[in-house]
């Protein structure tokens, strides 16, 4: 795999392969060494324009794990408070000899134009551009779903809260979609994005005539900055009409999980009981990410130059805006 | 081979196994995915037919061990399994062919991760030459002399060699 930029590159098959290796390398991390020598001497650098702790993090604990070493730029204290810009910046990080370079950029697309400026010489990953996409957290979603259910086939699965912003939202809907599930995006008008044409997905503005019929359920962090924008009245307004409270909950299938890609803000979106019952998954999300980031890290570092899976010429995504 | 050669050098290697070992205690199999699975299984069976008790068994892939990644594809196959403390034991590691002896290699340092046995044996149903490391087995089914672009093929029903097509 010579890059993993968006969700819509990989198929079926695809998403399964690296659901089977994260297998593999879960495993890893239960041995009392957890940790292989499997990408030993490959330089990984974590080029972060925006605030991450667990995508970073899990990231980090995924290349130590397969014995890879890392470079944190961090955008705070390097020369883009200088003014220098993105692509003198991708350049002479590329000048140093990286092997693989993981992105996470408030613009869509960042992913795609650094790859393209380095003609492919670099790996590149992305750790979430924008509201684009997030296909990390989707292959950890998807595979956390088929631990704990064995397949998604025919299942029907929510995806609740502030879809409009949300990268996670739509790298979720092509892992769950592409793997044979049905997936309805739940929230109220404000928060969906002004078209959903082509978007294979149900839409409902009523979490309660959603609920019962959900197999899973994948609350969305609601953000402070949504009130001063008026897109929600009051963020006890939207607990009260889309929150996942244990009222709630006894509405739902006795064996529906409860997904959330966090940080959680207990009390709004997910009521604090309902994050800790067993049926939520969140803390198994967290734990599988370092497994499927291993598997992704392998899978573009580890194949030398022929390629495994996903498409030789990676398609462009729509959502181009300004990257400087 | 055809199938009754394959269960008699099954049943031959369990008994110099029992016999190099004084019996099964400490003794751990581990197959090699994936071609080693099914052979560690066919000698935990036979050691338990002979012994009264099967040994414990795991299985180990040693893809991410591998010294040829990012040379050529390598990916894991299926998941180690090994259930036991490995500190103190025996281990024999199992495969159905061994060649140039760097799957072995591998095998070896990722043993590291699960302790440190007393001993490590290899038992294989072929050995069929061109080693590239100082490594020799500790129990052979067979030695079969073979050109490097053969291929060899090891199942319960025999052992086949044949030529890679190139398509």
């Amino acid at each position: 795999m010579k890059h993993l930029l968006s969700m819509a590159d990989l198929d079926r098959a695809d998403i399964e392969q690296l659901h089977r290796l994260t297998d593999s390398f879960a495993e890893v991390s239960k041995r009392s060494i957890p940790k292989v020598p499997a990408l030993r001497g490959k330089n990984v650098v974590w080029l972060f324009y925006e605030d991450s702790t667990r995508t970073r993090l899990s990231f980090e604990q995924a290349a130590k794990r397969l014995s890879a070493d890392t470079m944190t730029f961090s955008v705070g204290s390097s020369s883009v408070k200088k003014g220098e810009s993105l692509r003198d910046t991708v350049l002479t990080i590329e000048a140093m000899g990286v092997d693989a370079i993981v992105v996470r950029h408030g613009s869509a697309g960042v992913p795609w134009q650094i790859a393209r400026w380095l003609d492919d010489r670099v790996h590149v990953g992305n750790a979430g551009d924008g509201w684009h996409e997030h296909p990390t957290q989707a292959l950890l979603d998807s595979y956390t779903i088929r631990e704990e259910r064995g397949a998604l086939d025919g299942m029907h699965i929510g995806i609740v809260g502030d879809v409009k912003h949300s990268r996670v939202a739509r790298s979720d809907v092509l892992a769950y979609t592409a793997l044979g599930a049905e997936v309805t995006l739940v929230a109220p008008p404000t928060l969906l994005p002004p078209s959903l044409e082509g978007w294979p997905v149900k839409v409902s503005h009523h979490l309660d005539d959603v609920l019962p019929s959900l197999d899973v359920v994948g609350l969305l962090r609601m953000q402070q900055e949504r009130m001063t924008e008026h897109l929600v009245p009051s963020l006890r307004e939207y607990t009260a009409r889309y929150g996942l409270t244990l009222r709630r909950v006894d509405a739902m299938r006795h064996d529906a999980l409860v997904m959330h890609p966090g940080p959680m803000n207990r009390g709004v979106e997910i009521s604090a009981e309902v994050a800790d019952l067993p049926r939520s998954v969140i803390i198994d999300q967290v734990r599988n990410g370092v497994a499927t980031r291993m598997a992704v890290l392998f899978l573009l570092l580890g194949q030398g130059a022929d390629k495994v899976l996903g498409p030789d010429d990676v398609t462009e995504p729509e959502l181009q805006e300004v990257i400087g | 081979m055809d199938a009754d050669d394959v269960r008699r050098a099954i049943w031959r290697m369990a008994h110099e196994i029992l016999e190099h070992n004084h019996g099964l205690d400490g003794v751990v199999l581990v197959g090699l995915q994936t071609g080693g699975v099914g052979m560690a299984e066919a000698f935990a069976e036979a050691l338990e037919e002979i012994d009264g008790r099967a040994p414990a068994l795991g299985t180990l892939d040693v893809a991410m061990f591998r010294d040829d990644i990012g040379i050529r594809p390598v990916l894991p196959e299926a998941v180690t399994d090994i259930p036991v403390d490995l500190d103190g034991a025996i281990v024999v590691l199992v495969d159905d062919v061994l060649f140039t002896g760097r799957t072995v290699r591998a095998a070896l340092d990722a043993l590291n991760a699960y302790g440190r046995p007393r001993a490590v044996q290899l038992a294989v149903m072929v050995d069929r030459g061109h080693r590239e490391l100082p490594i020799r087995p500790d129990y052979v089914g067979k030695n079969l002399p073979t050109r490097r672009d053969e291929v060899v093929n090891v199942s319960p029903q025999g052992v086949d060699l044949g030529e890679v097509v190139k398509s």
